[in-house]
This record gives structure tokens, sequence and C-alpha cells, in this order.
């Protein structure tokens, strides 16, 4: 299969097994039953395509491989364009990597609606890999949106109590960002005439103008990361979403943002993004330091875990703005690391909630006792959080703290700060949920982990290791793409310079 | 000077009005409740009009002496208002047969309707184009008030008849100033007299273009001027509300457009002050109105008083693109309306039909087809991607951005993350909560027909927008004279 259109093949095989699950009629179990199955067996086959681009994909390359393109909107440079480097090869392989687990975990989670439930995930695979290989201003904005509609769904029907108020505040505080870059994208496709995503990144925008697409960008990114101050519909969203659509909203969407950055703000606005540096700084910091402390204080698990995210978050973003290339290759590091143990600690927690339906942490205590092998992997994936040497987790950290310590000391100080703040948090809930004695009752009764949630946590745990013990498997395709990145931002830099220095 | 009866531009017209007329005889003298065969031939009717519209061919004609005008911006807009005259009447019969309201007057109402509303977007001059608007104005009257034991629809007939003839009024001041400035009425002759105007036009125009602009406001239901919309929607029956939505709504936006850009082309800068302030109330009311509406056709009121607002952004950029973007929007908005009129007609409960949105509650529960469709359409019309409704958007927003109206396409967008707030509202009623009673069963087919229609152009569109989209760019290229 060398000719095979393997970009376009990966983005919609899930929406056919979407329509396809969609035909499936008779008895509510027979269904539920048939679409899990069938819905699984596409994420699968998802993956498996997915690692023939991994296969063909040219690691010393750093321009777009397996481009395809065709035309779309006539009389517009609208254009269906799909093209992948080493920055969004890895975030496909995580969404479709991610997707067979979230459905796996789902077989004993939900009941209700099961059919429904599987086409949502199924689009919403669609949506995120399309989005990762759009190369078409457009395109990337339809996949980009086109998100929050599953998404949407999947919070307000299989989610808990304020399902309703977390549903509309995630979809109306994306949505009012993202119009803003809609704006910014069409003023930009008028002055380059293309919307060709690489042709833009060649194309320099004057400077005053690139403030103002990089703040309408920056309100959709920003959001979608989330950065603080804009952070506060995730920790709602994460804990009425269910289990699976948590960890897809860890895993991938998150991720979203900090890629906009990387794919938008920083080559075609460089300029604008060396402006605006020290505001990224200042609120990453404050994430960091800030919500770390915020976490320390929680009652719910799942609320805990989605500020440590918000956290997380904060380093990729001083990661990517130090435009180091350890400050960038950490950040993808540290989002592909974020992507498998957030998700791993989200699939925790819901192992946990289908048996008791509770994730206040008081009502746990002593579960290492009961459920060994459920604390190990549980221990695996805090320790990855807290970025410990071996673990994923560290790799990440460590080399977005290089990057920065290179740009600004300062900022690299407070940081490291945070690591300390991660540990204490990470470490102070496992105490609480898995030391000390067995009091409550009905924990006493609490059966291990099943051999299907093992297989669920098997590939993460693998993962998580490989990625702190040979990082190198990950980095090696990136170093092309990223030395090419900051190669051009250099490049603009210097111009910018040459051309303030000229005028002066 | 030789005078022709170039009467062949107008054939689609002619036998629209010719049929109207034999309907009506048969409708008389036939015994027994002829309604069903008559909209049947109604029906072929219009889609015989609509073969004549094509068979026309794409080259400019005039006829009557320069007072009408074929071309193939008016048979895009005219291929629209006869879809959606079908579809309404296709949708309506079963539901006055069931309503036991059926009166064989109204498909022929409708049907004259739409010939004036053929007529006005033919116009190429204030006297065809005051003809056109009043003769689709009259039936609508009439329709609006059709179940007339009803209190409700006797009021929205009366306000909508009212408010229609103060429209009327502002619209023939506005014409008189303009010909007693300028000296003709011949949206030619007022392009060429502005053609060689140095320094700015006489107030008399500009006033003049005002009340036009006002009058025609009132047809397209743009804020605000949009007062009597929410009450004749609500008021009316659902049929009749359901033609109100696309018809009546794509030929006053058609004809602004052609009023706008052809005659007083070269005042642009003076017009598109007023069409902005128009978009910019329209979004707003449509926008924030709507959030704390219960009944949906009332909802669905403010939501076209929205939609009305984003189509005149694109008329504000004034340029092929934006009129590209209109007649895009428009279709796509013919679609997504009919498909929705379709769900709330199927909206019967014990055999009344009911018009709350509460009464959706559950429906993905108790009907998930109607609810898919639902919630499709509702993403839509937000402006939610990949759905066609975006695109839409997206068309009058480049536009906007093209002609450099950044300030309003900021506003345009954010008032639709407002909209986005009551259209999200519909699907989570349907999806989130539990379900009440459901919908009696079956449906009829004409409703499933429209939905499923109206559900696969909104899926659809994205992988196929090429043939619209050309189309729509050759007939908006029609209006612009060097191309």
């Amino acid at each position: 299969m060398t000719d095979w259109p393997l970009l376009t093949l990966t983005t919609f095989l899930p929406l056919l097994g979407a329509l396809f699950i969609l035909t499936i009629r008779g008895e509510t179990e027979v269904v539920a039953r048939n679409a899990r199955n069938v819905a699984l067996l596409t994420a699968l086959a998802t993956f498996v395509v997915s690692l023939f681009i991994l296969g063909r994909f040219d690691a010393a390359s750093p321009d777009f491989q397996l481009k395809e393109t065709a035309a779309w909107f006539p009389g517009t440079t609208i254009a269906y364009s799909l093209g992948i480097d080493g920055v969004s090869l890895w975030f496909v392989l995580l969404s479709t990597f991610l997707t067979p687990l979230c459905i796996l975990s789902t077989y004993r989670a939900v009941h209700e609606r099961v059919k429904e439930y599987m086409v949502c995930f199924l689009v919403l695979e669609t949506m995120m890999v399309g989005m990762f290989c759009a190369l078409d201003l457009v395109l990337f904005y339809l996949f980009f949106e086109g998100v929050l509609i599953p998404m949407f769904i999947i919070i307000g029907v299989w989610g808990g109590q304020r399902r309703v108020y977390a549903a509309f505040k995630f979809f109306l505080y994306t949505l009012l960002g993202s119009v803003l870059m809609l704006v910014a994208m069409l003023v930009m496709y008028f002055e380059a005439q293309t919307t060709d995503i690489p042709s833009l990144m060649a194309h320099s925008f004057p400077i005053e103008m690139q403030k103002w697409l990089w703040m309408a960008f920056f309100a959709s990114f920003a959001v979608k990361v989330p950065m603080w101050p804009v952070h506060t519909w995730l920790p709602d969203a994460h804990v009425e979403a269910p289990t699976a659509g948590s960890v897809i909203l860890a895993g991938v969407l998150l991720k979203m943002g900090a890629y906009g950055f990387l794919r938008f703000s920083l080559p075609m606005l460089p300029d604008a993004s060396v402006f605006f540096t020290p505001l990224i700084q200042v609120l990453s910091v404050v994430a960091v330091i800030y919500t770390s402390l915020v976490a320390l204080v929680q009652e719910d698990i799942k609320k805990l875990i989605a500020y440590s995210s918000v956290a997380h978050m904060g380093y990729v973003t001083l990661g990517l703005f130090a435009m180091t290339p350890q400050g960038v290759e950490g950040a993808l590091i540290q989002m592909l690391s974020h992507g498998v143990v957030a998700a791993a600690l989200f699939l925790g927690v819901g192992v946990i909630y289908d048996r008791l339906h509770t994730r206040e942490i008081a009502r746990f205590g002593g579960l290492a006792t009961r459920m060994p092998l459920y604390a190990a992997f549980f221990m695996l994936f805090t320790l990855a959080s807290i970025g410990l040497p071996g673990t994923s987790g560290f790799v990440g950290e460590f080399l977005v703290l290089i990057g920065v310590f290179q740009v600004d000391r300062l900022v690299a100080v407070l940081t490291a700060t945070g690591v300390i703040l991660g540990a204490a948090y990470m470490l102070y809930l496992y105490r609480r949920v898995f030391f000390g004695r067995l009091v409550h009752e009905d924990l006493k009764m609490l059966p291990d982990l099943s051999a299907r949630e093992i297989l669920v946590f098997l590939p993460l745990a693998v993962l998580v290791i490989w990625m702190g013990v040979h990082p190198a498997t990950f980095l090696d395709p990136m170093h092309a793409s990223v030395a090419k990145l900051i190669d051009n931002f250099e490049l603009a830099k210097a111009a910018q310079a040459g051309l303030a220095a000229a005028t002066r | 000077m030789t005078v022709t009866l170039d009467i062949l531009p107008v054939l689609p017209e002619l036998f629209v009005a010719l049929c109207g007329l034999i309907l009506v005889l048969i409708g008389v003298f036939r015994s027994g409740d002829p309604t069903r065969p008559i909209a049947t031939l109604s029906i072929m009717t219009m889609v015989t009009a609509m073969l004549l519209v094509w068979a026309l061919g794409p080259d400019r004609q005039t006829g009557f002496g320069g007072l009408f005008v074929a071309d193939r911006f008016a048979a895009f807009a005219k291929q629209l208002i006869l879809l959606g005259s079908i579809l309404s009447t296709a949708l309506a019969i079963p539901f006055l047969e069931r309503e036991k309201t059926t009166r064989f007057e109204y498909p022929v109402l409708v049907l004259f309707a739409t010939l004036g509303m053929m007529v006005m977007v033919s116009a190429n001059d204030f006297m065809s184009l005051y003809m056109g608007l009043e003769l689709s104005s009259l039936p609508l009257y009439v329709l609006a008030a059709f179940h007339r034991d009803s209190p409700r629809a006797a009021e929205a007939g009366v306000k909508y008849f009212v408010l229609g003839a103060l429209a009327s009024g502002l619209l023939l001041y506005g014409i008189s100033l303009l010909y007693g400035f300028s000296g003709t009425t011949s949206f030619l002759g007022l392009a060429r007299s502005f053609e060689d105007l140095s320094g700015p036009p006489a107030v008399g125009i500009v006033v003049g273009l005002v009340f036009v602009v006002a009058g025609l406001a009132f047809k397209v239901s743009a804020a605000p001027f949009h007062m009597w919309t929410p009450d004749v929607y609500e008021g009316a029956p659902t049929p009749v509300t359901a033609f109100f939505s696309v018809a009546p709504k794509i030929a006053a936006l058609c004809l602004l457009t052609r009023v706008m850009v052809e005659p007083f082309a070269a005042m642009t800068d003076q017009w598109r002050q007023v069409v902005v302030a128009l978009a910019v109330i329209s979004m707003l009311v449509g926008a924030f109105a709507a959030l704390t509406q219960s009944n949906i056709k009332r909802l669905m009121a403010y939501s076209s008083i929205g939609h009305a607002g984003y189509i005149l952004v694109g008329l504000a950029a004034g340029s092929v693109l934006g009129v590209q973007a209109i007649l895009i929007y428009l279709t796509i908005y013919l679609f997504m309306n009919i498909a929705v009129f379709a769900v709330i007609l199927s909206m019967r409960r014990m055999g009344r039909h009911v018009e709350g949105i509460a009464d959706l509650a559950g429906l993905s529960k108790t009907n998930p087809a109607m609810a898919f469709v639902m919630a499709v359409l509702m993403f839509s019309m937000a402006g939610i991607p990949p759905l066609a409704g975006f695109w839409g958007k997206f068309y009058v927003f480049m536009a906007a951005i093209e002609a450099g109206l950044y300030p309003l396409a900021v506003v345009g967008l954010v008032t639709s993350v407002v909209a986005a707030y009551y259209y999200l509202r519909i699907v989570k009623v349907m999806y989130f909560d539990e379900p009440v009673e459901s919908f009696d069963h079956p449906i009829g087919s004409a409703p499933v027909v429209a939905m499923s229609v109206g559900t696969m152009v909104v899926l659809g569109f994205t992988f196929l927008p090429a043939p619209l989209v050309t189309g729509a760019k050759a007939a908006a290229a029609a209006l612009f004279p060097t191309g």
C-alpha cells in the first residue's frame, strides 16, 4: 500500500464505522453489543492504518509529507489538503492510540444509548485526526470546531450531575474563542491570497497586523490549552464528562490549543510571538504555580487531575514560546506524555468510579491492600505525572526547563517550583486513596482489575516507560521539523530586527 | 420606433399566472373537496415553471420594454423561491387535512404569492418592483389569517396587513422621491444618472433611498422593522409560517440585493451605512431576544431575523463575493428551514399540534431519527462546521472581511455565539432531558421527505460544495456589469 491515501483513510475510517453503527437495528442489548464491537474494531483498524503512516514517514525531511490535495471550494484557494510533519505525526498516532482504549474502557461503564455513544466517539476521532492532518486553514478550522459537536453530546448525555452546565460552558467558551480566530483566518486569506498552511508560513505579515492576528488566535488557543485565567471550563467539563470523555479531553483536545500555537502563531506570526512572549510566560507561570496550589485542596479526584492538567499545559506553552530546540521538543514530549499519563489517570479514576460511583477522595483509603494491581498501575502513572526520571513526564519537564533556562532564568526557577508542588499534590492524593487503613466497609469487597481493564492499562504503562527510558524513538522524527521551525523563526526575527534598525 | 412585445423572458411567470387562474376555476366548479388535486396541480405548475426558468438559458433578456429582466441572478432566485413554495405546499396539505382546515384556496394563494415573488426578483424598474411586491403580499396577508376561526391567526393576519401596508407606503414614498430627483424609475436609468455624478448625490435621492431600504427591510424582517415577525410566525398556521420563513424572505432579500447593487452601485458608500446598521441590529435582536422564548415558532421567528442580519452582512460588502455569499446562504437556509418546519409540523400529540420547546423533551429516546435530524439542523443553524450552515456564515463574513468591514464581522460572529446558545438549548431538551410522552406516529411521507432532503443537504454540502458555489458565483456576477 505504497500509494494509498493513508491520511484520508485514517481520518475517515472512523466516520465510516460510525455510519455503519447507525444502521444497526434490533433489540437494545444486541444493538449495544454490536455497536461496541464495531466501534472497537473500527478504532483498532484505524490505529493499524495510522501505524503505516509511521512506517512511511521520513524522519530526515523537515517538510510536510504524505500530502494529499483535492479541489474543494472553486473560486477560492480553499482546498482539501492533508499532510503531516514531525510535529503532527505523533498527535495523529496519539489520537488513534487513545480512541480504542477509550472504547474498550466503556464496555462496562456505559449502558444507556450505547449506539449513540460509539457514534460520537468515532466522529470525534475523525475530527481529531483530521485536525492534526489538515494543511488548509479552513479545513483545519472545520475539524477544530467540529470536535465541539460530539464532545457536547458526550458530556451532556452521559455526564454527571451538572452535565448540562458543563456541556454548555465547554461549548460556548470554546466557540467564542474560535470565532475570533475565524476572523483572523479570513484576514490572513485576503492578505496572503492563500489558505495553504505551508505557503502561509512562508508569507510575512506586516507587524501591526500580526499583533491583531496573534491576539485573535490567542483567544482561541488559550481557551483550548487552557491557559490561566480562561481555564475554568476545564475542571467543570472534566468532572462532569464520562470517563472516556475526560480521557479524550485531556489526552487529545487539550493538545489542540498548543498545536495551534505551534502551527499558526509561532511560524506565521513570529514577530507578534516575540512581542507577546512575556504575556505567555506570565500566564504560564501563574498556571503552573496557582493551579498546582488549587489542585492541593481538591476533594474530587477528577477535579484534582483536571487542575494538574492545567499546570502541565503551562509547561507546554512555556517550552513552545522559549523557541529553543530543547524547549519546543520538550513541550512536544510533554504534550505526548501528558496525553498518555492524564488519559491513564482518568481511566484509573474511572475504574473505581465504575465500582463505587463516587470520586470523593475522602470516601477512599487503603485501597492498596484490596486492589494491589490497580495500586501499582496508579503508582506508575502518578510518578509519571510528577516527572520521575525513567518515566515520560521527566523527559518533557526536563527538556522544557532546559529550554526555558536558556531564555529566562527567573521563569525557569519559578517553573521548577511547580515540579515540587506537582509531587506534593499527586503523592498526597495517592496517600489518601491507596494508603492508610481501610475504614469504609464497602471498600472491603472491591475486586481488583479485570482482564479487560488490565488490557486497557498495559499499553499505557508500556508507553510511559518507553518514553521515559528511550525518548529518542519519539524525538528523532521531530528534530528536522522543529529545527526548520526554529530556523525560520530566527530568520524572521532577524529580518524584523534589521528592519527596525534600518528605520531608526 | 418599433415596439416589440418581448414576452419570451416572462414565459415562466405567464405560465404560472395562467395555471393559477385555471386552478381557481377548477376549484370553484369541482364538487367535493378539491384541495388535494389542486395542490398536486399547483406543485406540478411550479415544477414546470422551474423547468421553464432553466430552459430560458443564462443570457440576460429584458421584457416589457425593460421593465422586466431575466438573468442568471433572477433565475437562481426563482429556482429557490419555487423550490421553497413546492416544499412548503407539499408539507402543508397533510397538515391542513389533519387539522380539518383544508380549502382549495390555500395552494392557489401560495401559487399567486409565488408568482409575485418571481416578478419581484425579475424587476428592472420600480414600477414592476412594486407590482411584484404587492402581488406577493396580498395573498400572504390572506394566508396569515387562513385559519380564520382562530383569533390568533386573525390577529396575525391583521397585524401583518397593517404593518405590511405601512411598509408599502414607505417604499412608495421613497420611490416617488427617487423619481422626483432623478426623473426615472428604471434601474438602468437610475444607474446611468449616478454614473456621471461628481460630488455627493442630492439629498432627495439619499432620503428616497433610505425610505426604499426601510420599506424592503420590513419584507425581509430585518430589525428594527421586525416587530411583526414573531407575532405572525406564532399566530399563523404552522404550514404558513413554514412558507413565510422561506419563499417571501428569499424573494425580498434577492430584490433588496438587486436594488442596492444595480441602480445604486455608485452610491454603495451611502447605503452601506444603512445596511450595516440593519445587519447589526438584526443580528443582536435575533440572538438576544430568542434566548427566553418557549414557543418554537416564535424562536424560529427570531432565528430568521438573525439570519436576515447575517445575509445583510453579505449585502453590506456590496461585491460579487458578497452577492455570491447571499445566494449560498439563502440556498442553505432554505433547506435548513424547510426541514426544521417539517419537524415542527410533525410535533403532534394526541392528535393535536404542539409548539412548545419543552414538548421536544427526550425526543432522542422517543424518536431518535427525528431528534437526530433536528440536532443536525440546530447545529447547522448555529453555524458549527462541518455542517452547511457554517459555510453560509463563512461566505458572508469572508465577503465582509474582503470589503474591510472588520468590526461588522466581529460583531456578527460574536452574536452567532449567543445565538448558538438557544440552538443548543433545543439539542439539550431533546438529548439531555427526560422524555415526556412521544409524538403521534406515523408522521406521514411529506415531512419525512423534507427532513431527509434537508439533512442530506446540510450534511453533504461540505463534501460537494462546488455546484452551489459556482452556480451562485455565476448568478452573482450577472448583477455586476463588468464582471
